[in-house]
């Protein structure tokens, strides 16, 4: 465990119970997944149980149990997108990066998700590699994005 | 900044600041709002911090980059004030030039301003365009003035008077009663009188009292909130520092999606500048009352919209709702008494306070009062946000300021409410929209999505995509919704499948009956409208997929057949490459082929195709 990197987060916080989930996101920010040496120690330090952090890990779409990738690729499915052909974009990233939804490269290089909405419903389809959004992004401009990361 | 000590020096403040004011300088605002980010918002503004240089401008031209200017459609959107030119679909490589002939010579640059489509006439300023007009902004007045990170820029737009009204003019109890009388009501969607909330809050005995800011905008389809987090997010904040007072609360919390980043950042910022200068912490302005607050990031779970699923997610558990009552303004986070309102509910409490209750009685209808924010989205022309006076006809939004559908293309439904509202068909385009009306046939006003479909939309799959949606999101709580959620899936898919029977939309309807009347809180009661009202307003598309197995709209897969037109087809191989389970085959340079038994019907091959050579029928 590095107990340094988990210090200087917990160090931010007067480790109350109700500090657990911003204490779990900062874990999720800076490691890409919930290592279980840490979650153990958090669950010492709020005095929570370790049920009710695998519960809130398991219930909230942030949080994951296994290392991401190194790029965090999440095409939106809201309902402008789904109606411009938000899954067929999925699908593309999917067989381009040889990757299920949900699921993280060989190489460990993209994470690929879908989100109920990013809130660009105007520019749909909409997709976002990490902080960046990607308008208007039909299938043909998938390996032009994708290039931009490789 | 100066940590300001009483009313009046913020008032001297911003006197001074007003005095210093160029009235004439140039300024050059870009649209870093919701629909301009993603199409290059921040390369175009970098382009004219370059060029500003390079031409010596960069002391005499103010840059900004604001929050949404509303037209998503014509993105990314430059404002060149004091002019008002507004150019559109604005690209780095058209800076120089806007440089050269707008900031240098005072000349229009023609082809970047809005073009009628029926005249074809060149409408230059921002008030003329069609999307504007009709339009009446209070929550979104600053969007396209300020920049989001200055606190001074919203000082000179008239920020934070409201609070210097309320802290020396007005006792708690007047606050409410203002509020009360202006007719506000909750704009998250359920429209809860937003006075009687707050008076409910105040007169809880409590010591200790909260207030919270529900940021979690997980409708699909909605922007709005985001839009006013990220765009004018002291607004935000002097709202909830008002309501604090009225209600005697001592902190308050802003839950904000995390699929929000900039929105979280604004917000931070402004806390900080807040906090920095005296608006937020002990004593504030040396008023006696304390207040602060702090930033909640949601976790992803489109259930934490509902108040008490996003008060247990504070708490630090699982986002899951309990009953009501008690109501949280009566017992809420940690047990005590919690108000709660939307983003944009907040943003309207200052410019209430400052241009008095009756002001905004005035704007509306009988029951609706003032204005609502609606991301218009879809199959409209003018895509993006709009703010009108509550009672403005769906027909006056979508086909006016919207610019009615693309040539060719037939208006079918508009979508209210997110998954809590329903489809509205043609014959109810000239209601006025209000919460009432809108319940009125089935939908809801929910927090203002307003997605316009066409004839290329499936009503059979847009049922299907919300009960989708909603049994992903569903707590898993209580019975009716997680199995009501995954019935009426299964049932939509056969039907979508070829397999549907008639008698299916008969056990839908039994179905919603028990899942609006048992489920536990407003996810699974309302998550039955988009079936009812597709299966009422469109009853002939679901007998179609079940008597005939065709889907009208040509969107249910499993109906569909892809063949290439060997006429149009160039041999080019693009949908070859794209083809997931290679089912297309054929020589380069010559037509190519779908096997009828490999084709799962994925459409890659349809987008992919440049040549209109992949048919579908």
């Amino acid at each position: 465990m590095d107990a340094q990197r988990l210090e200087s987060i917990l160090s931010h916080y007067e480790c109350e119970p109700w500090d657990l989930i911003p204490i779990m996101q900062d874990i999720q920010d800076s490691y890409s997944y919930l290592p279980k040496d840490e979650l153990q120690e958090v669950s010492q330090r709020l005095k929570v149980p370790l049920t009710q952090i695998f519960s809130v890990a398991t219930f909230f779409k942030m949080f994951s149990l296994v290392p991401k990738g190194r790029h965090q690729v999440k095409v939106c499915l809201g309902t402008t997108c789904h109606l411009r052909g938000g899954s067929r974009l999925v699908e593309s990233l999917s067989n381009r990066l040889g990757v299920e939804v949900g699921y993280t490269t060989k190489d460990m290089q993209f994470s690929l998700e879908t989100v109920g909405c990013l809130g660009s419903c105007a520019q749909a389809p909409v997709m976002m590699i990490d902080d960046k959004y990607f308008g208007r992004s039909s299938v043909d401009k998938v390996p032009k994005i994708l290039k931009l990361y490789k | 900044m100066p940590r300001f000590e009483s009313v009046d020096h913020l008032r001297e403040y911003r006197r001074q600041l007003m005095a210093r004011q160029d009235l004439k300088q140039p300024q050059v605002l870009v649209c870093a709002g919701p629909g301009c980010l993603p199409m290059g918002s921040a390369e175009v503004a970098a382009a004219f911090k370059e060029e500003l240089q390079k031409n010596g401008l960069d002391g005499k031209v103010a840059l900004k980059e604001c929050g949404c200017q509303g037209l998503c459609a014509r993105a990314v959107k430059v404002l060149l004030r004091p002019q008002e030119i507004a150019y559109q679909h604005v690209t780095p490589e058209d800076v120089p030039e806007i440089v050269e002939a707008t900031l240098k010579n005072g000349q229009v640059v023609e082809r970047l301003v809005y073009e009628d489509p029926d005249t074809h006439n060149r409408l230059v300023r921002k008030a003329e365009i069609p999307f504007y007009q009709g339009q009446q902004a209070i929550v979104l007045r600053k969007l396209d003035v300020i920049d989001p990170e200055s606190l001074d820029d919203y000082l000179v737009m008239g920020g934070y008077r409201a609070l210097r009204k309320v802290l020396t003019e007005m006792s708690p109890d007047d606050v409410i009663a203002a509020v009360e009388q202006s007719g506000l009501r909750g704009r998250g969607g359920g429209g809860f009188p937003t006075g009687r909330k707050w008076r409910i809050g105040a007169d809880a005995l409590d010591e200790v009292k909260f207030i919270i800011c529900n940021g979690d905008e997980g409708d699909p389809g909605a922007f709005m909130d985001r839009a006013v987090m990220e765009g004018d997010p002291h607004a935000v904040l002097e709202g909830m520092i008002i309501g604090a007072y009225a209600i005697g609360a001592q902190r308050g919390y802003i839950y904000v999606r995390h699929e929000y980043p900039l929105a979280v950042k604004r917000l931070a910022l402004a806390i900080d500048q807040a906090r920095e200068v005296g608006f937020l912490g002990p004593n504030i302005l040396r008023s006696g009352f304390g207040f602060d607050i702090k930033i909640s990031r949601g976790a992803g779970a489109f259930v934490c919209g509902e108040e008490t699923a996003l008060i247990a997610s504070v708490e630090g558990f699982i986002g899951e709702p309990s009953p009501r009552p008690p109501y949280p303004a009566q017992e809420g986070l940690f047990g005590k008494p919690t108000v709660i309102n939307n983003v944009e509910t907040w943003a309207n409490v200052p410019e209430i306070i400052n241009l008095g209750a009756d002001w905004f009685a005035a704007i509306g209808t009988e029951n609706s009062k003032g204005t609502k924010v609606f991301s218009l989205v879809g199959a409209v022309n003018h895509t993006g946000l709009v703010e009108v006076p509550m009672g403005t006809t769906l027909r006056r939004i979508i086909f006016d300021l919207g610019g009615g559908l693309r040539p060719g293309r037939e208006f079918k439904a508009v979508q209210t409410g997110g998954p809590s509202g329903g489809c509205i068909p043609a014959q109810f385009l000239d209601l006025p929209v209000d919460y009432d009306s809108l319940q009125s046939v089935g939908s809801i006003m929910g927090s203002g999505g307003m997605i316009v479909m066409d004839n290329t939309s499936c009503m059979v799959d847009v049922a299907r995509y919300f009960i989708s949606f909603l049994y992903e999101e569903s707590c898993g709580k209580c019975t009716p919704c997680r199995e009501g959620l995954k019935q009426l899936r299964f049932l939509l898919d056969e039907i979508i499948a070829g397999r549907g029977e008639m008698e299916h939309l008969s056990l839908m309807e039994e179905l919603c009956g028990t899942m609006s009347s048992a489920s536990l809180c407003g996810l699974g009661q309302s998550a039955v409208n988009p079936v009812l009202t597709t299966m009422k307003y469109f009853r002939e598309e679901y007998e179609a997929h079940i008597r005939d197995k065709k889907c009208p709209a040509l969107v249910c897969r499993p109906l569909l057949k892809y063949t290439i037109d060997p006429e149009a087809c160039t041999g080019c191989l693009a949908c070859v490459r794209e083809c997931p389970v290679g089912a297309i085959s054929g020589k380069k340079k010559q037509a190519q082929e779908i096997d009828q038994e490999l084709c799962v019907k994925c459409g890659l091959c349809y987008e992919a195709c440049q040549f209109d050579a992949v048919k579908v029928e």
